[in-house]
């Protein structure tokens, strides 16, 4: 049976040549402008208001562009982009500790286990700095130091001290200086914000991405709004495992109705799992906490030697417990990267090690930490995380060792796009996590920021301005047959979903598709458990469409419907997300296929084979889809095996 | 645990609406309290009733989505925490739990549990910004902060805009919200150059948005998820003061 | 910390900030009054030669400058002013908070915070009634049993004979609302002028609160002290 067809070879052909640290500058120099008394003649659509569309919008906005915004959220600033904790890389150098734009491009493209591009990274890299110098002007009330000047930590997978922060809560400071400046414009009159809209579709004319369809998520109407570009930036897709860190109303609805018309979807297994999140309390349980990484740099992660033992933490003598990240990966012990803590987290509850309900989850003690260190220092350094963790679980952890489970955290794959964010249909922009861009197969630590920021301050601006300013703009009436096509599919489907009216709720449905995909596409993925669940997903969905019920109407806030059309996206995603897993028959990153490994259990890589972007092409719901290959070159950095025994 | 909860139910904006008992078997003291919902609303479907409209998106505490009154409490009888990290174990086997949506002129409700609370998007529209735009910054270490003002302006900027001040106000008014920002902003060197116009417009807009006056209660305070200080406040006042007078 | 540089005209005083000053001011004028009306009351201890003296020294003041009494009818219409503009601010700022929620929760325990911040309005309608009893008392006599204009004394003693303990206790509670009144007022005033350090905070209110005992008290003593026939 083939799952996939192979098709042509793409290449990204906005990518300029010539020495790396000079491509954006001459990128830039060579994008066509647009006058600016033009430019309020021209429109732009953003969908979603996070890092990356909140910084867009606001930057177009103020260039003069027409902007129209839309969030599901009630207010821009919820966007997810809220939840990041931990920080934000740049690559400022302020520690004096051998930073620099090419450390950080070669941490990045190294990180993401060679399968990003180099010429994007770069200028990743590249802006970063800027992006600090943008946030700062903004207010963003960063960490500072008693000078004045602002602090620094280091964070997974690099050896300086490079990211920025706001306590636990960077993102959320980032996103309010983005959604600040966004107000200022809507305020000015330059943006137009529609918060609680869904897009629903996009509306494609003449090969171009020329608008979109939106339901008003209050009142349940259906409209169209046309523009000169359409920028997606709904974020990734990691609800498609139910239970994830992302928000509960985290889609790929966006993205995926923009795949259905045309956009290759790039890589969409790479999936970042994070290894410390509180586990499954039990089935009632509807999303996962993450914890910050930096719990690892005091707690010690163990369980006991044999599964059998079920004494409280305690109880159990050191010689009984397995402190196995300290016995496998000796030199970086707790500290290794996040892949591999989390697989090894699987692999010891596989054994039937886990402790906790369901035996998922492992220890993370901090006793050791507590008596070198003493309770106050270890307050002052983890004190919010812990009281976070006893407010949801009830334990305390500075008298019983915290349990963690891995659980998915980020998607590094999404709609592929060139060197100018441009998705191979003309006119539709893709920004922020939504994009497959830089991370390649696994994203590090404090990135995920700095890229959303980087794409919507100071990338799209440039590039959609090359857009607008080499393709002609004829405006398209609402009428035109396009546009009624595209509204009338709206429609068809939102009536399909409430017509069924079966005997399963949405959720069911959803937290079904989550197992299927935790169990065989998540932290460990083989062919045969792979094969298996596209089938398990190809049945689910049929009987998605023929026995799910959606109360209430369309015409009122119906949370799910709402609901309802975005699992039945998630149900087509990810199939396409196994069929990706399927044919990468290597180990990179976030995907580890349990094929390919040394003999001692590590991840192996074949770049011979699968140095490439996999960019899918959609070619009928559950039709094989084309694989198109975007070959991957290294000049700069060379592939090399990650080894942190 | 077996609880029972007494919801507001409201179709629609123009609706009347009233307070409507269920019971909820079975549940998790683990579960939160938004999840203990979550599983009403599945009975509910398959009963063929129209689940509980509420708001809500992280459910870890940061977006400010969720928030209700419960048992006339915002977000719950815990301190500090929102109403997606209330657990059922702060409750009792056999509780009668009341839930309401926030009352408040300014949030009209759409439905059931979820109003609108975009008067808060207005009053940031206002001034609750510091004009910046994009490329004009200068190389971040150019303006040293010192640490204390840096750390009061972050703990300013932790609000999350949930509107619990707002509904725990006796006098319904967002003085606690609109004074987080105005603080924030006015600490940091970048937001002096607006700071006199940025209050006296922020505070124009939360009147216009029909928000009641502030009597110092301190309700706010008490039930704000992030622990915003009431002293906030105060600093608004002395900035509207100074603005007014010109020093 | 920098200052707030620039000036930007507001609306005017009908925001509800300009409300809140208004009654801060006009609030801690009155306290300032009282205060001096208090010393006045605690002049009745050195007999009623004494206090005489000094209500009738009242209607000099400010002579020969200004005619006989005409001090007192300026600081009247100046209190009366005070009065009124706490009063109309205090109106409009009740009246927009029951706009704001035109929909009263089905629960709703009771505000947490201190007795004295949720009895401001109702204490203030108290003192309200108070004080245009306490005028027809004793500065028109109109309802005082004695009534003598000039016999300042007499008119206190007979006004709380035990007789009429009603009065008594009915004076006594007003002062007491004046307390509470006071012990959240003159905090809030001080909040609503910009007071905004945690440690200020502490101070402003033990302040509020040793300023609305210590009112209690001296106002308290003149009418126990006829009680218990110290004054007679």
């Amino acid at each position: 049976m083939t799952f996939w067809n192979e098709g042509d070879a793409i290449a990204d052909q906005a990518a300029p040549d010539g020495p790396i640290e000079t491509r954006w500058e001459r990128r830039k120099f060579e994008a066509k402008l647009v006058n600016p008394a033009n430019r309020r003649k021209l429109s732009v659509i953003v969908i979603g208001t996070g890092l990356a569309g909140g910084s867009a919008a606001a930057t177009l906005a103020e260039a003069g562009y027409k902007v129209r915004s839309y969030c599901y959220q009630d207010s821009p600033r919820r966007a997810h982009s809220i939840a990041a904790q931990g920080g934000i890389n740049a690559a400022k150098n302020y520690r004096n500790d051998g930073d620099s734009t090419y450390r950080l491009f070669y941490d990045t493209v190294k990180g993401g286990d060679f399968r990003a591009r180099e010429s994007n990274v770069y200028r990743l890299a590249e802006v970063s700095a800027n992006i600090i110098d943008q946030c700062v002007a903004q207010g963003v009330p960063f960490a500072r130091e008693y000078g004045g000047l602002l602090d620094n930590r280091s964070f997974g997978g690099t050896q300086v001290s490079r990211t920025f922060y706001a306590r636990g809560q960077t993102g959320q400071q980032l996103l309010l200086g983005a959604y600040q400046a966004m107000e200022r414009q809507i305020g000015l009159g330059n943006i137009e914000m529609f918060a609680r809209h869904e897009m629903l579709e996009l509306v494609i004319v003449d090969g171009k991405a020329r608008g979109v369809v939106v339901r008003d998520l209050v009142t349940g109407e259906i409209s169209t709004d046309l523009a000169d570009a359409v920028v997606l930036a709904s974020g990734g897709y990691g609800n498609v495992f139910f239970l994830s860190t992302n928000a509960m109303g985290c889609n790929v609805t966006a993205s995926w109705r923009a795949h259905r018309k045309g956009a290759l979807f790039a890589n969409p297994c790479y999936t970042q799992i994070h290894p410390t999140c509180i586990p499954e309390s039990g089935s009632h349980q509807s999303k996962l906490t993450l914890m910050s990484e930096s719990l690892r740099n005091d707690g010690r992660v163990w369980v006991p030697k044999v599964g059998t033992d079920k004494r409280a933490p305690g109880d159990i003598p050191e010689d009984e417990r397995d402190y196995y990240l300290e016995r496998i990966y000796p030199s970086f012990g707790n500290l290794v990267p996040r892949d591999i803590a989390s697989r090894a987290a699987k692999n010891v509850c596989d054994e039937g090690r886990g402790v906790g309900p369901g035996g998922l989850g492992v220890y993370l003690d901090f006793a050791d930490a507590i008596e070198r260190l003493g309770q106050p220092a270890v307050e002052a350094k983890y004190g919010n995380l812990f009281e976070m963790y006893q407010r949801i679980t009830g334990d305390d952890p500075y008298e019983t060792p915290m349990r963690i489970y891995p659980a998915v955290h980020y998607t590094m794959g999404g709609l592929w796009v060139d060197y100018d964010l441009q998705s191979t249909i003309p006119g539709l922009f893709v920004v922020g996590e939504a994009n497959f861009s830089d991370h390649g197969a696994n994203r590090l630590g404090a990135s995920a920021l700095m890229q959303g920021l980087a794409d919507g301050y100071f990338v799209l601006p440039y590039t959609l301005a090359n857009y607008l300013a080499s393709s002609s703009h004829d405006t398209i009436s609402p009428d035109h047959e396009q546009v009624v096509a595209a509204r009338r599919q709206v429609e068809e489907r939102l009536e399909k979903l409430l017509s069924i009216n079966g005997d399963r709720t949405v959720d069911s449905f959803h937290r079904e598709l989550g197992h299927i995909m935790w169990e065989y596409c998540g932290m460990e993925r083989t062919e045969e458990g792979l094969s298996k669940a596209i089938s398990l997903i190809r049945g689910l969905r049929e009987e998605f469409w023929t026995r799910v019920k959606v109360p209430g109407t369309g015409e009122q806030l119906n949370q799910n419907l709402e609901k309802a059309g975005r699992v039945a996206d998630f149900l087509e995603l990810g199939e396409l997300m196994c069929i990706d897993a399927l044919h990468r028959g290597e180990s990179a990153g976030g995907h580890f296929r349990a094929e390919s490994q040394t003999p001692d259990g590590e991840a192996l890589r074949h770049d011979d084979e699968f140095s490439y972007v996999g960019a899918w092409e959609f070619t009928g719901t559950g039709q094989a889809p084309t694989l198109h290959k975007e070959q991957l070159e290294f000049e700069y950095v060379h592939p090399s095996t990650r080894s942190y025994k | 645990m077996d609880i029972q909860v007494r919801v507001w139910r409201q179709a629609g904006p123009s609706d009347k609406g009233k307070m409507v008992t269920y019971d909820v078997k079975d549940i998790s003291p683990d579960a939160s309290f938004l999840e203990m919902l979550d599983v009403l609303n599945e009975n509910l479907i398959l009963s063929g009733d129209e689940p509980v409209a509420f708001d809500h998106d992280c459910r870890e505490g940061i977006c400010g989505a969720c928030g209700m009154m419960i048992n006339g409490v915002a977000h719950g009888p815990e301190k500090a925490t929102t109403t997606c990290q209330l657990h059922m174990r702060h409750f009792n086997d056999g509780d009668t739990i009341d839930v309401e949506p926030w009352r408040a002129a300014p949030f009209p409700v759409i439905k059931d549990l979820v109003v609108n609370r975009g008067a808060f998007d207005r009053i940031i529209q206002a001034g609750g910004y510091i004009t910046a735009p994009t490329g004009t910054a200068p190389e971040a270490h150019s303006t040293p902060v010192p640490k204390p003002d840096a750390d009061l302006a972050f703990e300013a900027a932790t609000c999350i805009g949930c509107g619990a001040c707002v509904a725990a106000c006796p006098n319904g008014s967002s003085m606690l919200f609109t004074a987080a920002k105005v603080a924030h902003l006015g600490l940091m060197p970048q937001g002096q150059p607006e700071r006199a116009t940025r209050v006296v417009d922020m505070l124009e807009a939360q009147d216009d948005a029909g928000f009641g006056g502030c009597t110092n209660m301190g309700e706010c305070t008490t039930v704000c998820p992030k622990g915003i200080p009431l002293t906030l406040i105060g600093r608004l006042n002395a900035d509207y003061r100074k603005s007014v007078r010109g020093n | 910390m920098p200052k707030v540089q620039g000036k930007r005209r507001p609306r005017g005083v009908r925001s509800s900030i300009a409300l809140k000053i208004l009654m801060a001011v006009t609030g801690l004028l009155l306290v300032g009054f009282l205060y001096v009306h208090m010393i006045g009351n605690l002049k009745i201890f050195f007999g009623a030669e004494t206090f005489d003296h000094y209500a009738h020294w009242l209607r000099t003041i400010g002579t020969p400058l200004l005619p006989q009494d005409w001090y007192l009818w300026i600081q009247r219409a100046v209190l009366t002013f005070a009065v009124i503009g706490h009063i109309t601010a205090a109106v409009i700022l009740a009246r927009r908070a029951g706009k704001a929620r035109p929909v009263k929760y089905a629960h709703r325990p009771k505000v947490q915070g201190s007795y004295a911040a949720r009895t401001m309005r109702w204490g203030g309608v108290i003192v309200l009634l108070f004080i245009i009893y306490h005028i027809l008392d004793l500065t028109t006599g109109t309802l005082n049993p004695n009534g003598k204009p000039g016999e300042v004394y007499a008119n206190v003693a007979a006004d709380f004979a035990p007789s009429r303990w009603y009065v008594t206790l009915f004076y006594t509670l007003s002062i007491v609302a004046v307390g509470f009144h006071l012990r959240h007022g003159l905090w809030s005033a001080a909040r609503t002028l910009g007071q905004q350090r945690p440690h200020g905070e502490k101070i402003a209110r033990a302040v509020a609160l040793v300023l609305s005992v210590v009112l209690v008290v001296g106002y308290l003593s003149v009418p126990f002290a006829v009680l218990i026939g110290l004054v007679d």
